[in-house]
């Protein structure tokens, strides 16, 4: 019939068909790609070049170099945000760590009840911060909250009123953000230590080393790639933080509990300061990029050589 | 003397293991008390707040608050309760979650069985989306939604949501399908199955588990979501984390903490129930996308 009548057009149309298939994979990315070069990179880009006008209420782009970077580092407000970021990434990473792996070796020592024990330490990761600041914040309370439940308790003088001190409300959204993330944190620890190999426990038990001296030499170490990524995960939280700082504190009292992330949004969108924002976001960006480029080197040059 | 050293070493191990269930117990309390005192908090009155404690049983269980919360508690300047914006973020979450996880799956497919010259180095561009602090695309994106007549609408909030989930979709299904034998769709394409119907028929079928993690996981985000939602919601598109907010840190007068704490409980309830629900492949999603996220 038609096909076999004119075998030329049947070449031509499977030809047709062919150039089709081979270039339907890359129209099927391009929308991705399209969006990934526009909203990421184009945008990223974009803010840089904000940040480097004296952009206010609205985005001027009337150059003025670096002026944005140099204002920013003689804003008072912005370098107790960085400090605040040290002292409050620096405690959550660090005590979700050790809570993190200290309770998923004693979880791994064949306990009753392991799954509904390790449902109760992960729930938190299911809420949003702003649900579970809403929380902290309540019970942080000086008068009705914890600090009340101390003194019912007969401790009359007991006081606990973080929440409101400017030099110590910064330590309440650790507690927070620890409460909410050291349980997934427990839960790689775990899943690393189940992946270690048997055997090599075994036979250094056989040889006499007891079981602390099997943790400190064997476990841990063997350990290593789960801290790094804890440890990448962790930090990325803390520096996007944002919806914690405004559920519990507002960044107050005062901005003593301001982080970059609440620094950027306020300046950006409520004190009409965007170039100032924009410079803001690109140093969170730079934080970001000096944790990760390490990792993902070192990443690489592991999978190259395994 | 054998019998001894075994007996003292049975005692150690016992209090050693005593220790450690008073450890994981003690640890358990202070996962479970925030919890325990928002429930107990929401079912009391404010005057059983005052004279209680955190936690204290309430005098009487009463679901004042939590009818208050729902429909007529004030959240900035409208005194409607939070119902609104819970569906509000329904709405932004169930297309937000489909689009993306179905465009992740289309490019996964595409970046294992359909690689190209530069398609490696087009994920690990992608991939860079998983990473970036969302403050460094704010303000453009809100110049952009602004341009496209989207800002303060469901829609734009929905965009949003699809345009920076889709790293971690793809990621997801990329890393699902990289596992999945090449001779599957090769033998497929010699039978003459074309691109799309090795999708649909092949890898498609195959992706309940990959499809379920990835859905759990964008689920939660988009409705924990406060950033995007803050900056480009207003009023009566705003989702509910921002309602809860509003609640909680703009009411003047009197703060109703039971009030409070019913609202917080409704916007943390489907999150909690997908966490219930799915909780393996809950772990899991949180374990596929912290590999790079």
């Amino acid at each position: 019939m038609g096909a076999h009548d004119r075998p030329e057009a049947t070449a031509k149309a499977k030809g047709g068909l062919a150039w089709l298939e081979r270039w339907l994979p890359k129209m099927v990315l391009a929308p991705t790609f399209v969006m990934m070069l526009v909203f990421i990179y184009g945008y990223i880009i974009w803010t840089a070049v904000l940040s480097m006008t004296n952009s206010r209420f609205l985005p001027s782009y009337d150059f003025v170099g670096l002026l944005q970077f140099e204002k920013l580092f003689e804003n008072d407000r912005w370098l107790v945000a960085c400090t605040n970021l040290g002292i409050f990434g620096g405690l959550f990473i660090l005590v979700c760590l050790a809570l993190g792996v200290t309770l998923a070796i004693l979880l791994d020592q064949k306990i009753r009840q392991e799954g509904a024990i390790r449902t109760v330490y992960l729930y938190p990761m299911a809420l949003s911060f702003i649900v579970t600041g809403t929380a902290w914040k309540w019970m942080l309370n000086p008068g009705l909250g914890l600090e009340k439940v101390v003194r019912d308790l007969g401790f009359e003088s007991f006081s606990f009123d973080w929440i409101v001190d400017p030099d110590m409300a910064i330590y309440t959204l650790v507690i927070a953000a620890v409460w909410q993330s050291s349980g997934f944190v427990m839960a790689m620890f775990l899943a690393g230590l189940r992946g270690i190999d048997n055997s090599i426990i075994q036979a250094a038990q056989i040889d006499g080393a007891t079981l602390p001296k099997i943790y400190r030499r064997i476990i841990l170490p063997s350990l290593r790639p789960v801290f790094f990524s804890a440890f990448i995960i962790l930090s990325h939280i803390a520096i996007k933080s944002f919806d914690l700082v405004a559920a519990m504190t507002g960044g107050g009292p005062g901005y003593s509990t301001d982080l970059p992330a609440t620094f950027m949004y306020a300046h950006s969108f409520t004190r009409s300061q965007i170039g100032l924002g924009a410079a803001s976001a690109m140093l969170m960006l730079g934080g970001v990029l000096a944790i990760l480029i390490p990792y993902l080197y070192s990443e690489l040059r592991g999978s190259r050589n395994g | 003397m054998v019998n001894q050293t075994a007996q003292s070493s049975m005692n150690w191990s016992r209090i050693n293991r005593g220790l450690i269930y008073a450890v994981l117990l003690t640890a358990a309390l202070f996962y479970l008390l925030p919890l325990v005192v928002m429930v107990l908090t929401s079912f009391k009155t404010m005057d059983d707040i005052r004279s209680g404690n955190l936690i204290s049983w309430p005098t009487e269980f009463v679901f004042d608050a939590w009818s208050k919360a729902w429909s007529s508690a004030c959240t900035g300047i409208r005194c409607e309760g939070v119902e609104g914006y819970f569906w509000n973020s329904v709405q932004i979450v169930v297309p937000a979650v489909l689009i993306s996880t179905f465009l992740g799956a289309l490019n996964g497919y595409v970046f294992t069985k359909w690689k190209f010259r530069g398609s490696e180095l087009f994920f690990g561009l992608l991939l860079f989306g998983c990473f970036i602090p969302f403050q460094v695309v704010l303000l453009p994106m809100a110049q952009t939604l602004g341009l496209l007549g989207l800002a303060n609408t469901t829609a734009g909030l929905v965009f949003v949501h699809i345009v920076y989930g889709m790293a971690f979709t793809t990621l997801f299904f990329r890393n699902f399908y990289i596992n999945i034998p090449g001779e599957l769709v090769k033998a497929a394409q010699l039978d003459g199955a074309g691109f799309f119907t090795i999708f649909w028929r092949i890898l498609l079928p195959i992706s309940g588990p990959i499809i379920v993690v990835t859905i759990i996981w964008q689920t939660t985000q988009i409705w924990n979501d406060f950033l995007f939602g803050v900056v480009y919601g207003s009023g009566d598109t705003q989702p509910i984390t921002v309602a809860l907010n509003n609640l909680v840190n703009t009411s003047t007068g009197v703060k109703e903490y039971n009030v409070h704490m019913a609202a917080a409980i409704i916007a943390g309830l489907p999150t909690l129930l997908v966490y219930v629900l799915a909780g393996k492949y809950f772990v899991r999603g949180l374990t596929a996308g912290s590999v790079k996220g």
